[in-house]
């Protein structure tokens, strides 16, 4: 059976997000997009151009990949909502990646001021994605407020930390009923396998690409381990254990009384 | 509170000697430190910094890829008005000096707008001389009705105002503001503001503060390198950046680091500020506070410019011109404000960011 990521009424094959920031050129974004057939691709609405054609961020992302816009910019609930009906409006469809940060110092995300503005927009008929802290009670209401998926940040954007907040993001692939996208922070591919290992549904990268030596070659590398990582979580990896299974059991003697 | 409260406090320590005890063992310390005290951003700036600037380098520009990737945003300055009543002696719009005086009529800002329109830049910075009288507040929030027109972001270089200014300003659609204290140091700030309302130091200073409470998105502050001894103005200013990054956690701020020019009036500076010194300071700040914006305008000439994008730079102005009207009429027929040192326009400037492995940003933002 093929396992794709469903989200809204889309299909996804490649569990590894693209995000469209930090690249040393435009015509690169698109090589990197074909080369690791990634199929969900977010831009920030800030940064497209839509007069422009050159430099037009939106036409180096071939037509039939998925573009998830995202309010990058957004420092509250309102400001999130007015981004997102400007990405509609246009052109960039339905989807949209909730950013709201308020903290330029470490862009940690504001869950409250995120699940005001999932409200509104599931209501106006958005897919929402909302990029949040691995808050579990945060991811909840979210996902109750009709969130299409969750965005836990594995560490701070651009950190390359890794995932740093395994443990709570664990939590929540086990108690989220949605789709769990571990966002931000992953700094490389094994990064990648263990988050697919735990068993998130995507990961969504975009400085360890971009800034890498050979932003495609990263990109296929980052594919390829997202693609590993998930094939072991369906293939049920071997739970790890501190100690090594006894072959002298010390309750070996037990025998079922009759 | 305000940021006078902290350079207070500070402005009596020791630096001289602070910076002359430094030790190779400090700097390395600095360098390995994943979040720099103040003490370690001084000894960054110190004498003994200068033979370990290559490791600092590495160390900054990794910071710099990190936070703001391959990407340089571009803007180009637009001079409104040149009428002045300060007496600023370092400025070639002093109002003593006997210029040709002009403020762009709205047809002119609208012909101005659009000829930098074409060159596909979406952020502008307008500036005027600091007179109430001949560029009032509403004459400026006239011109920004036309220029959003032209433009996706609008921010302000002009005399400071107050709080209720600055909302109305944001209320019709500036998001950006840039104000240079000049010298934070208050006995020279006197001596180079003999007269006019810039004069208050106090007033300047908290500048920034004012425009941050009533919402202003992006925020630019910086010291003009030359008036004093430059460590101790970098020291401030990154003091300054973050005492506001602190309290205003919302907002995006970014530094300069203006050398003073040739102008018309030939103001020599008292300290001389090298290529090296600028190098220092910028790789200071940016390790001090890596999430912090660096501007770099274009004072700097082409060679420089390209040197320093790698280090820590993350907005270079584009086709510039500090003369009122002169992206219309060219500089030659108007007096500029200071002579500029990279004369490329849009095109070059795009290209030479592109062939240096950096991606040129015309947008990134909007009005919402």
């Amino acid at each position: 059976m093929e396992d794709f990521l469903r989200i809204g009424d889309k299909i996804i094959k490649n569990r590894l997000f693209i995000g469209t920031g930090k690249f040393p050129n435009k015509p690169i974004i698109k090589d990197v997009l074909e080369a690791s057939e990634v199929d969900v691709v977010t831009v920030a609405l800030r940064r497209v151009d839509a007069e422009a054609d050159e430099e037009n961020v939106l036409n180096y992302i071939p037509e039939d990949r998925i573009l998830m816009p995202n309010t990058s910019g957004a420092r509250n609930a309102e400001e999130a909502v007015r981004i997102a009906r400007l990405a509609r409006a246009s052109g960039c469809g339905d989807w949209i990646k909730i950013e709201v940060i308020n903290d330029n110092k470490y862009l940690l995300p504001d869950n409250m001021e995120t699940l005001k503005a999932t409200q509104v927009l599931v209501s106006e008929g958005f897919i929402v994605l909302p990029y949040m802290s691995p808050d579990l009670a945060s991811a909840k209401r979210m996902a109750e407020a009709g969130a299409a998926a969750v965005m836990p940040l594995g560490s701070p954007i651009g950190s390359n930390r890794g995932i740093k907040t395994e443990e709570l993001v664990k939590i929540m692939v086990d108690e989220i009923d949605v789709p769990v996208i571990v966002d931000a922070g992953l700094g490389r591919p094994s990064d990648a396998v263990r988050c697919m290992e735990l068993g998130c549904d995507a990961v969504l990268v975009n400085t360890a690409i971009a800034t890498a030596k050979d932003p495609v070659n990263m990109a296929r590398a980052f594919s390829a381990a997202v693609k590993a990582g998930r094939l072991a979580y369906t293939s049920g990896t071997g739970e790890t254990s501190e100690i090594a299974s006894a072959s002298s059991p010390l309750t070996g003697f037990l025998r079922d009384e009759k | 509170m305000s940021f006078y409260d902290i350079y207070t406090r500070y402005k009596d320590l020791d630096l001289e000697n602070f910076l002359s005890d430094v030790t190779d063992e400090d700097i390395a310390g600095a360098l390995r430190s994943e979040k720099s005290s103040f003490e370690e951003f001084l000894s960054l700036l110190s004498p003994k910094a200068e033979a370990h600037l290559e490791e600092i380098a590495q160390k900054a520009h990794a910071l710099t890829l990190q936070y703001f990737g391959r990407t340089i945003q571009l803007y180009t300055p637009m001079y409104l008005s040149n009428y002045c009543d300060n007496e600023c002696l370092y400025c070639g719009f002093n109002a003593k000096s006997i210029i040709e005086r002009k403020k762009l009529t709205f047809e002119e800002v609208e012909k101005e707008a659009s000829f930098i329109a074409s060159t596909g830049l979406k952020h502008v910075l307008v500036l005027t001389g600091g007179s109430r009288e001949e560029s009032p507040v509403s004459y400026i929030k006239e011109c920004v009705r036309i220029l959003k027109k032209f433009f996706s972001s609008i921010s302000i270089e002009i005399y400071a105002l107050n709080e209720d200014e600055y909302g109305d300003l944001v209320k019709e659609g500036v998001d950006g503001f840039t104000i240079y204290q000049e010298t934070y140091d208050e006995e020279i700030y006197k001596r180079m503001h003999p007269s006019g309302p810039k004069k208050n130091y106090l007033f300047r200073l908290d500048a920034p503060e004012r425009a941050a409470k009533r919402g202003m998105r992006f925020i630019n502050i910086g010291a003009l390198l030359g008036l004093n001894d430059w460590r101790k103005e970098a020291f401030f200013t990154g003091l300054h950046a973050e005492y506001l990054q602190n309290k205003y956690s919302d907002i995006d701020f970014s530094i300069s680091v203006p050398r003073i020019r040739p102008q018309t009036d030939n103001f020599k500076p008292k300290h001389n500020v090298t290529d090296k010194n600028i190098v220092q300071i910028i790789l200071a700040l940016r390790i001090f506070l890596p999430r912090l914006g660096i501007t770099l305008s274009t004072r700097e000439n082409a060679k420089l410019r390209e040197n320093l994008i790698p280090l820590g730079v993350t907005k270079i102005s584009a086709g510039s011109t500090t003369a009122v009207g002169g992206h219309t009429y060219g500089d030659s027929t108007n007096p500029v404000q200071f002579e500029i040192s990279d004369e490329r326009d849009v095109a070059e400037i795009k290209n030479m960011l592109l062939l240096k492995g950096y991606q040129p940003v015309f947008k990134d933002w909007m009005e919402i």
